[in-house]
């Protein structure tokens, strides 16, 4: 039983270490924070070192969603739908005041805090934020899925998919 | 003062359409009549001498009081003799407006802009939907009597997948 636990424990420990150090963002920028985004992926601040490099250009090869600007009501289906089409296990950073709270844009077009139509890990104030906020914010998000223990992440269904 | 072609033309063609020209720091405006706005709009264009061939934008104004309340602005742009120019027409809050997206294919979303921030509409238009809210945004948001923010702007609002929605017109 002991083994077995201890078993189970470092295998957890392994995954988490792999998931952790291989967290792949999905490219998706909407506005001026995305050039911050894009700048931490330079030589300057290379966010390779955290083995976050990969930006991939389909959302089912991605395990991060960095919302990294301005989300419009226009725009919120569509970052909803790539939302969805990540599959499991898929985190998501909310970069800068816009994508954490609406920011300065406190009108009826801009999505007050993206966290309404999905759900937030890591938030990143700023605006933009420094590159480097983003990379406090990716090692924030490192910690927390080395500490996630296995069966605590839910597969996070919407609510029309469990309504049915 | 500058000496403005279009306008004496436009005089001379549509007498009692030009309501009136005004000249500001060498931009020139020339209000006409509602009713003959697309006859203006396309002789503008159309013609040999003056060939306004480019719209540039289409712009709307509330002035909240007033009558009429709105002003739909033109502005055009010739690209063979480099002149600009500038029409203006009042437009009542129920009236609507003729569309030009036949005369430039760029009216097209500027008419539907103007619709959706101001709810000025235009007759004959192909396809008068908003442009850049969501299609279920109650209110025009550039009216004067809009609220700045809008009205509850930051509460829940539903998003709907496009799936979801043909799913929402069948139940
Ligand atoms: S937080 Fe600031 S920099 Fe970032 S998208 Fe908003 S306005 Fe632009």
């Amino acid at each position: 039983m002991g083994v077995a636990n201890t078993a189970e424990a470092s295998l957890q420990e392994v995954i988490n270490w792999a998931r952790k150090n291989s967290v792949w963002p999905v490219t998706f920028g909407l506005a001026c924070c995305a050039l911050e985004m894009m700048v931490a992926s330079s030589a300057t601040y290379d966010i390779a070192r955290f083995g976050a490099e990969v930006f991939r250009p389909s959302p089912r090869q991605a395990d991060l969603m960095i919302v990294a600007g301005t989300v419009t009501k226009k725009m919120a289906p569509m970052l909803k739908r790539i939302y969805e089409q990540m599959p499991e296990p898929k985190w998501v950073i909310a970069y800068g005041s816009c994508a954490s709270s609406g920011g300065i844009f406190q009108t009826y077009g801009v999505v007050q805090g993206v966290d309404q139509i999905i759900p937030v890990d890591v938030y990143v104030p700023g605006c933009p934020p420094r590159p480097e906020g983003l990379l406090k914010g990716l090692i924030s998000l490192q910690e927390k899925i080395a500490r996630e223990p296995s069966g605590m992440r839910k597969i996070v269904s919407l609510p029309w998919r469990s309504n049915g | 003062m500058v000496r403005c072609m279009a306008c004496d033309l436009l005089k001379e063609k549509f007498p009692e359409a030009v309501r009136g020209v005004e000249e500001f720091r060498g931009e020139t405006t020339v209000t006409v009549d509602k009713g003959q706005l697309r006859a203006v709009l396309k002789f503008l264009k159309e013609s040999e001498t003056l060939l306004y061939d480019l719209l540039v934008d289409v712009a709307g104004v509330d002035s909240g009081s007033g009558s009429p309340r709105f002003k739909v602005v033109y502005l055009l742009h010739s690209m063979k003799f480099n002149h600009r120019l500038r029409i203006a027409t009042g437009v009542a809050e129920d009236a609507e407006l003729d569309t030009v997206s036949d005369i430039w294919k760029a009216a097209d979303w500027l008419e539907r802009e103007v619709y959706d921030m101001f709810g000025i509409r235009f007759s004959d238009h192909p396809d008068l939907r908003r442009i850049l809210l969501t299609d279920d945004f109650v209110g025009y948001p550039l009216r004067k009597d809009f609220p700045l923010k809008g009205v509850d702007f930051d509460k829940p609002f539903p998003v709907c997948l496009e799936e979801e929605k043909g799913n929402q017109v069948d139940a």
